[in-house]
């Protein structure tokens, strides 16, 4: 039996899944004060009448870590950066202890003026004397040659207790968000850590001793001890895992639109022959760009509960939101109300939502019901809308060679899922106003649950190498290692997955994990000077991409059959 | 976090699978380091700038601008239709008021090929700047259009193509043709009888270095600018004037392509050469892109700068300081020299031999223009290639008057096929290209 947990902004759900079916769900309000209770609560109504044993795993999905950002409560972290020639890294600051300081590195990674001792001796003084117990250290380039982070960490070592380094959390060129991941990563450690390893010490009290993964915001997992040091990948990991849900009833061959409707918003992911699309470089977070690697999602301002209006004989929906629909005793008219209007929904306050609609249908000079439906209409047409927006943006990423941008792949979706409250309903109208086969996806109300207790691992290796420094270069691993002349990209290929895998068993994933190995980036450029070519400069990108483990590979079926459908508008 | 004061749009086309050969400085390799430096600088994140996929330039796009012997798709590969479909998606964006400037980092480079193009010559096959040229002149009614060529090369092509355009101004800066390829370029090289002044050569001696070149741009480049009032100004922005570049001497600086970019104020900038691919290219592409954003540069510059070891002596100077003198006054009788032909009403024509260094090929021209009081011309290029095709070009340029138009289809009609494998008609007027073989 497996444990999936998904804390939201307004409720928690969870569920217990076992025998291809699901055997316990439970929901309960989020006490944003206090998640350990509430996720407690949770774990120990499903794992009631549960022999210990019988669990084989939980995942976890929590917006701890993306609510101590929101409310700023965050421990103070120092940042010391080494950039050299470039932009001025002044305009990176982050946080109130941001220093800069001298050391520079060149784009193949070879140390072009070293860094100066004495800059970062001072600056692990004024940490001591402000009590700075956590630092981050970035440098430019640090992936291509991480020497001045190592050494900057070094140094720091005896002023703090933890001190990250930029080229460890990932290989992806890119200073300023290697600055804000880096930062991010010591600013959530602490919660992070007390909270999980509290929760782990309450299951085994309770006498589960189960290995716990936690969700990261690319729809993967990862185990619990090795979270510890990448927390900032839990960061929004709530959209993943809702999007995750829906994977088992996605089709493997086509593309595939997710639409999970909210209240507020709506959450629009793609899948790709079944494997969901993630950000190039990395998720945002915060407004800040990082490179956190994340599901690729949109969001449009436009839920069950946004507010409903005409202005100018104009129907208008969202993007405000002023509290729950009239129907739950709201304030405002809402595409939910159109629902109790049509006669869709039952347990909620009819006469209000009539009533709230009416003054609506007044004014469009429109019948009720013909009010209700034009309401529902709209909505599915902005969020389609919203869809080919991302859709084109997605097919619109340069690429940068000739192969790719004359035959590269080109998202086209043939099905569209929908979760959320109100998705049977506006699957029928999203097929018709899409042209496109639409269903609401099955057990649509703990999705986002189901979503974390069936997904996988995902891990990413880059590799850099350089024959003519002699150089192999896994920067997050730590690893590095001489090379001959005669290493090619093949040679780095078999490196990098061996990497890969042994980083896949760490993180918890299963031993076959090797079988969905795939190659991101291979490229092997022959380097020339003077005419000659002097060595070969290769970088090759490796992954496990996110899906789902293999023994609820196959649920889909199950859950359909054990779910009955509401009956359709 | 970083937002940039203006608007811009960068086609970044590295075509990291195309090379012209494994060892040629045209290969695969050339804009990875630059990509590197792009990436990890984060310049892509900054708000303001926007990254564009390129469009791919079509054959009608290619026959506004060339005779391509024995046709297009004879003569390039899909990477130069990428290359000049990047400056078309620059241009467009720009003309669509979408970004106020644009950067087209693209390769292969254009600004060597000429109006009639039997083969690759200086790495070009086609000019890409003038197919975006001529599909915004097209596409968005453009007429004024200045192009200043900071190559190091200096940019035979895109002079040629607008020899007789008395609408496009077309200024060269570049290495003193008697010390570097293609040879040409020099202060003399003023025009067409329709056009005379509205081509501009600044050669400059060996060893220039940033304040000479700040110095031919504030006292020649802009005032010319100034009083030609372009719609849009163009940069060919090859970066093969660095002091670490291997195939040229002189002593141009990361910093002082940011200034200049900064000073010129480009619309659309479009990448042309530049081989120093690992010390120069990364540093001064970064520099462009944030001089073009409106952005501080003050802090880019390459690991090895050293502005007075750099520094050009008294002698540079004196000669740049000529060459500036010159061209000013070409510049100023310009419009008295074109007067004086157009009343003539006869046929100015000239004969060249044009060296295909890349391809290889020795291309022998007779090219007659017909001096005309009320248009750039009707033009007539007969073309021989030493590999064996011979063409007769005819080229009725964007405002022909009707006197030309119909003396450029009697041409056409009349010349017998003997001797030629080829003849073409490129009607501006209309937009029509036609041939008979």
């Amino acid at each position: 039996m497996i444990i999936g947990l998904d804390v939201g902004g307004t409720h928690t759900d969870g569920v217990l899944i076992g025998d291809g079916a699901i055997l316990a769900q439970v929901k309960v309000a989020t006490d944003t004060g206090n998640l350990f209770d509430c996720v407690w609560a949770c774990l120990d109504k499903l794992t009631a009448n549960v022999e210990p044993g019988a669990i084989s795993r939980a995942v976890l999905s929590t917006t701890l870590t993306t609510n101590a950002i929101a409310e700023g409560k965050l421990e103070k972290i120092g940042v010391v950066v080494s950039a050299g020639p470039g932009i001025d890294p002044a305009n990176f600051q982050i946080g109130s202890h941001y220093y800069c300081v001298s050391g520079s590195i060149d784009h193949r990674g070879r140390e072009v003026q070293p860094l100066r001792a004495g800059e970062i001796e001072e600056i692990a003084d004024i940490f001591l004397a402000q009590n700075i117990r956590r630092a981050a250290v970035i440098s430019k380039f640090s992936v291509r040659n991480p020497k001045h982070e190592l050494e900057m960490a070094r140094i720091l070592s005896r002023a703090c207790d933890i001190v990250v380094a930029g080229h460890s959390l990932s290989a992806t060129l890119n200073f300023p968000r290697r600055i804000v991941t880096a930062w991010l990563n010591a600013a959530v450690h602490p919660i992070h850590k007390l909270f999980f390893e509290a929760v782990k010490q309450s299951l085994k009290s309770k006498g589960f001793e189960i290995p716990i993964y936690v969700l990261k915001a690319d729809g993967g997992t990862m185990s619990f001890e090795a979270s510890i040091n990448a927390p900032e990948q839990t960061i929004f990991s709530g959209p993943a895992a809702s999007v995750l849900g829906a994977l088992p009833f996605a089709s493997r061959q086509g593309d595939t639109l997710v639409l999970d409707v909210g209240g507020t918003t709506t959450d629009i992911a793609v899948f790709a022959h079944g494997t969901p699309l993630l950000e190039p470089l990395g998720g945002e977070v915060s407004g800040r760009k990082t490179l956190i690697r994340a599901l690729k999602t949109s969001s449009i301002a436009l839920g069950g509960d946004s507010c409903v209006e005409v202005v100018d004989g104009d129907l208008r929906i969202g993007p405000c939101r002023f509290g729950s629909a009239l129907a739950y005793g709201g304030s405002h008219p809402t595409p939910t109300d159109a629902l109790f209007v049509l006669g869709k929904a039952h347990s909620g306050d009819v006469d209000a939502a009539r009533r709230g609609l009416g003054l609506v249908s007044d004014r469009l000079e429109t019948g009720l019901e013909e009010t209700a439906r034009l309401v529902l209409a709209l909505s599915c047409r902005k969020i389609l809308r919203a869809a080919r927006e991302m859709i084109e943006e997605i097919n619109g990423k340069p690429v940068y060679t000739v192969k790719e941008l004359l035959g590269g792949y080109k998202v086209n979706p043939t099905e569209i899922l929908v979760l959320g409250g109100p998705a049977p309903y506006l699957a029928p109208l999203i097929e018709e106003a899409s042209g496109i086969a639409t269903c609401a996806v099955p057990q649509w109300h703990v999705t986002n649950a189901i979503g974390a207790a069936m997904a996988k691992n995902t891990s990413e290796v880059t590799l850099f190498a350089d024959t003519e420094r002699g150089l192999a270069l896994a920067p997050e691993e730590e690893f590095s290692r001489p090379i001959a002349k005669d290493f090619d990209r093949k040679a780095a290929l078999r490196l990098a997955c061996e990497l890969l895998h042994a980083k896949c068993l760490k993180a918890g994933a299963s031993s076959e994990c090797e079988n969905d190995l795939e190659v991101v980036e291979d490229s092997q450029f022959n380097m020339v000077r003077d005419f000659c070519t002097v060595g070969r400069n290769i970088r090759v990108r490796v992954q496990t991409r996110p899906g789902l483990i293999e023994e609820c590979r196959y649920l889909s079926q199950s859950f359909f059959n054990c779910c009955v459908l509401p009956e359709c508008i | 976090m970083l937002s940039s004061r203006n608007k811009i749009g960068l086609v970044f086309f590295p075509a990291f699978d195309w090379a012209i050969d494994a060892t040629h400085p045209e290969r695969e390799e050339r804009l990875l380091y630059t990509q590197d430096q792009v990436f990890e600088e984060g310049l892509l994140d900054i708000e303001g700038i926007v990254e564009f996929k390129p469009d791919i330039a079509t054959v009608r796009d290619i026959q506004r601008v060339h005779f391509c012997v024995p046709d297009e798709l004879g003569v390039t590969t899909q990477s130069h239709l990428i290359s000049a479909g990047g400056a078309k998606k620059i241009g467009s964006e720009v003309c669509e008021r979408n970004i106020a400037r644009g950067f087209a980092l693209v390769r292969p480079p254009g600004h060597h090929a000429m109006r009639v193009v039997h083969g690759a010559r200086g790495f070009c096959n086609v000019n890409i700047e003038a197919i975006m040229i001529e599909y915004l002149r097209h596409a968005y009614g453009v007429d004024r259009v200045a192009i200043v060529d900071t190559d190091c090369h200096h940019g035979d092509g895109t002079q040629d193509i607008y020899w007789h355009d008395p609408d496009t101004l077309f200024i060269s800066v570049h290495q003193d043709g008697r010390t570097l390829y293609p040879g040409t370029g020099f202060t003399s090289e003023y025009g067409g009888p329709n056009a005379a002044g509205t081509t501009i050569n600044l050669p400059l001696p060996p060893r220039t270095s940033e304040e000479g070149f700040l110095y031919v741009l504030e006292n020649a480049i802009l005032p010319i600018l100034d009083e030609f009032k372009p719609e849009l100004i163009i940069n060919s922005a090859g970066q093969d004037n660095h002091y670490s570049d291997p195939i040229t001497d002189m002593n141009f600086s990361a910093h002082g392509y940011a200034e200049l970019t900064s000073r010129l104020k480009p619309h659309i900038a479009v990448l042309e050469g530049g081989y120093s691919i690992e010390s120069a290219l990364p540093y001064m592409n970064v520099g462009i892109i944030l001089a073009l954003a409106g952005l501080d540069y003050s802090q880019i510059g390459e690991p090895d700068y050293n502005p007075e070891q750099l520094r050009q002596g008294p002698e540079i100077t004196r000669r740049i300081e000529k060459v500036v003198e010159e061209s000013l006054s070409i510049w100023k009788q310009g419009p008295q020299i074109r007067q004086n032909n157009r009343h003539q009403g006869k046929f100015f024509s000239r004969e060249r031999h044009i060296f295909y260094d890349t391809d290889r090929i020795i291309e022998t021209q007779r090219e007659s223009v017909r001096a005309c009081p009320d248009c750039g011309g009707l033009l007539v290029i007969d073309s021989r290639a030493d590999r064996g095709s011979r063409i007769l070009a005819v080229h009725i340029p964007r405002k022909a008057c009707a006197k030309c138009r119909e003396a450029g289809y009697q041409t056409f009609d009349s010349t017998g096929m003997e001797g030629f494998d080829r003849i073409f008609i490129q009607d501006r007027t209309t937009d029509e290209y036609f041939f008979r073989k």
